[in-house]
């Protein structure tokens, strides 16, 4: 019994944790959206430890400011030294930025190798950008291009979100590696997905790859990040995170089809019954 | 001159004779040229930000779309016309107001001054320099009223005008073409500037000035202008390359035709990054001054100083495509230019902390341009820690183009480089113009820049930082909250633009005589041993120098 109830204390956590945290926007937030990837988890480890360099500094740049600002004050300090030199501080000010700069680079540049190296992927993902909407294959599995628009304004239904939502999302299943290649077909675009920490220019006559494997179910959206005309903000990008069978299923059923949007729309149907449940 | 002239006897040839103005070859009047033209194009610049702003204050599209009519006349169109607006804002505010105001307006009026120099080199050439800029404004404002794409008018690529956009794929129209021609007239302008600047500064300093004894503001100016020198043909050259591709069916960016469009991101990059550097350098010099001068003490370890702003500006060539971290390089090569990114930390580092020593121990008098000039201390600080982030690739992937880049770039250039130009206004007016200004207006206009630029700009870092991309004129519901806050920050800072108007009229109309040096003992420089405004024609005996 108490194994059972174990099993479902997970679950609950894990499915709640995958619907609350959709990679979304949300008002007044001061940092990243929810990090799903390892690269975007190691992306917010190496900022976080920026912050703590930076943001003393400036405190301490501030602090000196005003210590001066208030104790040579012409009343407090009527008459100036004429002191202009002082090699040892110079050296110290010199040297000590390097010395941060090194315990930087030396977070920096494992960050750096470890994203732009690609791992053993499972299967490859073709996104092309075009004026002003993204077209998605899956060579390895026979899928041929599908597009991908942004649905309108008027047109939104419950459950989407405006200049978010897609028609035809991208899927990937869970946990799968997957290699992306991006190239446009017009002017350069940027395939952008903030909870992943991916973003790479899709640059016609070019073929540029990043690497993710999201390790969350659910529905992430990122944007068009490179300027590409009068609809620039308007072309969106939708990922589901589903299971392996749910997958498996989209893809029977020819991506870009109803029948294959039928499938999401079930999926996402079932989780949110299987959440009330719990409720 | 003319003999009707009521100053005949110094050879000052009327304000109002129209030749004077048009036919100048002397420095301070095209100094004061320079600087009412940065003030023109401040203003429309600064008008269309406003646009920008406005757009932004809440989700939806309030401003560019087919009903909203600004003054109940003028019509916005759509969200093409946002684009172009982002785009003009920002090649006006560097090209036609910080540029013109540091190198054109400071450099002309007091690098013959400090230096001790009658004029500059090569006054003819000065003029052409100053009046090929109102001929490349006026292309660049006319570009924004012919073809660009299918069914819009103007350029709205951005300022960094990368093709395929900028090529008969985006833009077919004229406008791209108008727009070309526009810089290529402002980096002639520039590049004859630069050679002038070169040329005054080896040749004309007064007897006794050796490199070494120069003041701050003039070395600033000429490690700028020898950037300006090497990296302006850079543009030149890409520029020329994209006109060919777009009307002699050249491709040099063009795939199709065995082009590459990341060519011309590395060509135009080569020229950008030490572009930022041409907009803060002199504003570097000028804090140096204003510093030293409040606190009646030399600059720190002027050496040190002056040689911090050469490799600022050497390094600065070396490190262009950090701009282009996500366009697919090899890894490597990212590795190198995070590296030397980060070593640019070093020389500016030195520079906060030298100028927070010239204070230190000294006797400080918060006149108008000191405050400025702390202001610029503290927020060129915070973009320039933000830039350390942003030279790390790894991090950049999160952050590459959205709204955590603009709050850094305007971070140093509106709040860095604005900073340094109201700090230099200040401090010379009264050297420039003759007259006092209103110090109390001047402070409170203070206090409602630093204020309402903090509120427009800090907020956009969280909003980088939660995904929020650049150059869009709607955005996700979720990032409403700060996009709002921003928008009033734009409305504060807007107050103290119209208190400057309200400084320069206070002062054109009480006309308060101006002093000869209004700082005192602190004021060391050339400039301060002249009357105010100085002579038509200064230094016909030399100035020795000790």
């Amino acid at each position: 019994m108490r194994f059972l109830a174990a099993i479902a204390l997970t679950w609950i956590t894990a499915t709640t944790a995958a619907m609350a945290n959709t990679g979304i926007p949300t008002d007044g937030a001061l940092g990243f959206q929810h990090a799903v990837t390892p690269i975007m988890e190691r992306i917010v480890e190496f900022h976080d430890l920026l912050l703590w360099i930076i943001v003393p500094i400036t405190l301490f740049v501030t602090a000196l400011l005003a210590y001066v600002m208030v104790r040579y004050r012409a009343k407090a300090n009527p008459v100036p030294s004429k002191n202009s030199h002082n090699t040892l501080l110079e050296v110290i000010w010199t040297g000590l930025p390097v010395l941060i700069l090194m315990v930087i680079s030396f977070y920096s540049f494992p960050l750096l190798y470890m994203s732009d190296e690609i791992p053993e992927t499972d299967f490859t993902i073709k996104a092309t950008g075009y004026q002003w909407y993204w077209g998605y294959e899956y060579p390895d599995h026979g899928v041929e291009q599908y597009l991908s628009n942004m649905i309108p304004e008027d047109e939104i239904v419950d459950g989407q979100e405006r200049l978010l939502s897609v028609d035809n999302p991208l899927v990937v299943p869970l946990n799968a590696t997957v290699r992306l290649q991006v190239t446009a077909a017009d002017v350069i675009h940027n395939w952008a997905m903030p909870s992943f920490g991916s973003k790479i220019d899709a640059v016609p006559g070019r073929l540029n790859e990043i690497w993710f494997q999201v390790t969350e179910l659910g529905t992430y959206y990122g944007q068009c990040s490179e300027l590409c005309g009068r609809l620039h903000g308007y072309m969106p990008i939708e990922v589901r995170v589903v299971s392996q069978d749910v997958f498996d299923a989209w893809i029977a059923a020819e991506p870009g089809t109803d029948d294959a949007n039928a499938i999401l729309a079930q999926n996402t149907a079932d989780r949110a019954t299987r959440l009330a449940q719990l409720d | 001159m003319s003999a009707d002239s009521a100053t005949h006897d110094d050879h000052t040839p009327s304000l109002w004779d129209w030749k004077r103005w048009v036919y100048s070859t002397n420095h301070k009047d095209i100094g004061t040229m320079y600087l009412i033209f940065a003030i023109f194009a401040g203003v429309i610049g600064g008008a269309m930000s406003g646009m920008i702003r406005l757009e932004l204050a809440e989700p939806g599209l309030q401003v560019f779309n087919d009903s909203f009519k600004l003054f109940g006349m003028l019509e916005m169109g759509d969200s093409h016309n946002y684009n172009v607006m982002v785009t003009m804002h920002g090649l006006i505010m560097i090209f036609f107001m910080v540029m013109p105001a540091m190198i054109g307006g400071f450099g002309n009026w007091f690098v013959p001054l400090q230096i001790g120099a009658p004029d500059m080199a090569f006054p003819r050439m000065n003029n052409i320099s100053f009046w090929l800029l109102p001929a490349a404004f006026g292309l660049a404002f006319m570009s924004m009223f012919v073809g660009g794409p299918a069914g819009g008018e103007g350029f709205g690529g951005g300022w960094v005008l990368y093709p395929p956009l900028s090529g008969l794929t985006g833009h077919p129209g004229p406008a791209m073409d108008l727009l070309i021609l526009s810089l290529h007239l402002a980096g002639i302008s520039s590049i004859l500037g630069a050679i002038n600047f070169i040329t005054t500064i080896f040749n004309m300093r007064a007897p006794g000035m050796t490199m070494h004894k120069m003041p701050l503001f003039v070395w600033s100016i000429l490690v700028t202008v020898f950037l300006l020198l090497l990296s302006l043909p850079v543009l030149a050259g890409a520029l020329t390359m994209l006109l060919t591709d777009r009307n002699f069916g050249t491709s040099f960016f063009e795939p199709a035709g065995g082009g590459d469009p990341i060519m011309f991101q590395h060509l135009f990059w080569f020229f950008g990054h030490p572009e930022v550097y041409i907009l803060i350098l002199p504003g570097f010099g000028i804090i140096s001054h204003i510093v030293s001068t409040f606190s009646k003490k030399p600059v720190f370890g002027y050496l040190g100083m002056a040689y911090a702003m050469v490799s600022i500006g050497v390094i600065g060539f070396l490190v262009w495509a950090h701009h282009m971290y996500t366009v697919g390089m090899p890894v490597d090569l990212k590795a190198y230019f995070v590296a030397a990114t980060m070593v640019i930390a070093v020389p500016t580092g030195i520079k906060i902390f030298s100028w927070i020593a010239t204070m230190w121990g000294g006797s400080i008098t918060y006149r108008t341009p000191m405050m400025w000039a702390i202001g610029f201390i503290f927020l060129f600080t915070v973009g320039g820690v933000t830039g350390v982030v942003l030279a790390n690739a790894g991090v950049d992937a999160a952050l590459h183009d959205t709204y955590y880049v603009v709050a850094h770039f305007h971070y140093v250039l509106s709040l860095g480089a604005v900073f340094a130009i109201f700090a230099g206004w200040y401090f010379w007016f009264e050297k420039i113009f003759g007259v006092k200004y209103n110090s109390l207006l001047a402070r409170l206009q203070f206090l409602f820049f630093f204020v309402g630029a903090n509120v427009i700009f800090f907020p956009q870092h969280f909003l980088g930082l939660n995904g929020m991309q650049r150059r869009v004129p709607d955005y996700a519901d979720g990032f409403a909250n700060w996009n709002e806050i921003s928008s009033w920050g734009y409305a504060i800072m807007g107050v103290g633009m119209i208190i400057f108007f309200l400084i320069l009229i206070e002062a054109m109309m009480s006309r308060r005589k101006g002093e000869a040096n209004p700082w005192g003992e602190g004021a060391t420089t050339l400039e301060w041993t002249l009357s105010s405004p100085p002579p038509f024609h200064q230094f016909s005996t030399l100035p020795k120098i000790k």
